[in-house]
């Protein structure tokens, strides 16, 4: 069987899971990790506090890649500053872009993403940049050098699932990069729905940090974007609109 | 005056790299900025904070 490979900026991953380390006791990280087995997790930068301190990076384990954030941005000249000083903690080349003008739904803003993404993609940064899913937007960051494309489902820490999904649904026909679900996915039948219809991979993080059993949400999740995408792999049965066909042989032999 | 990451110090001639080791700063985890301008690690030495100047001193925490 072919070896299914999530490529991301020329890394391969095994997983199609990516875990937002946000809202966790960091006493909870590395189990939950080893639960849901993603190989990247991201972070997010702010003022070091003075004594160092138990750093988030201690919880997390070496062969993990990071996804650092720009969250807090509010354009693209923010998010840009966020970018190099994330990279120059020596973490790598991925930046995971997010630009932010609205505190109250917290929903992307297109336009300054796309202009981040070029400034950064040509500075060498693997970009990852969150998103409305908007084609003609899709496309401009395609153009601009993005990595993967991140399309929300619902606003970000709602739990309240794919309420775009015909949209994130045109994406995956339309963008020939991977499609990675961000925000909003609240349940793993959630994440397995994506999947199935083709997305590369999920992010997510409220839906485990606010579960009773952060461990056994993060197996739930891991275990439900594995069914999608095997579905999806395999391809879905077809669906019959006002009629039936039956599954087992009608011999009719109780009526002869 | 020297701001950093906000704060009003009063240091004078203060070693960047002094600094970041006094104040129990993880050199591995953190990023520095300079009046708006990235610091490599390896230049930490090699300045001396002075009157006006800003420092950003950033590390990772959780985030989704």
């Amino acid at each position: 069987m072919q070896e299914d490979k999530l490529v991301i900026g020329g890394r391969e991953f095994d997983s199609r899971f990516i875990l937002g380390s946000g809202k966790f006791s960091l006493k909870f990280m590395q189990s939950v990790i080893e639960n849901a087995q993603v190989e990247m997790v991201t972070v997010a930068l702010r003022r070091a506090n003075i004594g160092g301190g138990n750093n988030i990076l201690d919880y997390i384990p070496k062969n993990i890649t990071l996804l650092p954030n720009t969250s807090g941005a509010r354009n693209a000249e923010e998010a840009v500053r966020i970018a190099r000083l994330a990279r120059e903690v020596g973490c790598g080349d991925f930046v995971k872009l997010e630009i932010i003008g609205d505190s109250k739904y917290l929903l992307p803003n297109n336009s300054e993403t796309i202009k981040a993404t070029e400034i950064l993609a040509k500075e060498g940064f693997i970009v990852m940049p969150y998103m409305y899913p908007d084609l003609y937007a899709a496309r401009d960051l395609v153009a601009c050098g993005a990595a993967a494309v991140m399309p929300l489902a619902a606003p970000i820490g709602t739990n309240k699932g794919l309420s775009t999904k015909d949209f994130i649904k045109i994406l995956v026909d339309e963008i020939d990069l991977p499609i990675i679900v961000d925000a909003g996915i609240g349940r793993p039948s959630q994440a397995c729905e994506a999947m199935e219809m083709g997305v590369s991979a999920i992010m997510a993080n409220t839906a485990i940090a606010t579960a009773g059993n952060v461990d056994m949400m993060a197996k739930a999740f891991k275990n439900a974007i594995i069914a999608g995408r095997q579905a999806y792999s395999a391809g879905l049965g077809r669906v019959l609109d006002n009629k039936a066909e039956a599954s087992s042989p009608l011999t009719g032999f109780l009526e002869d | 005056m020297i701001k950093i990451n906000g704060e009003v110090k009063n240091l004078d001639n203060c070693n960047l790299l002094e600094y970041i080791k006094a104040n129990g700063y993880k050199l591995e985890v953190i990023a520095v900025e300079l009046n708006g301008n990235i610091i490599k690690k390896s230049d930490f030495a090699n300045i001396t904070l002075k009157d006006g100047d800003s420092v950003e001193i950033v590390s990772f925490v959780g985030g989704g």
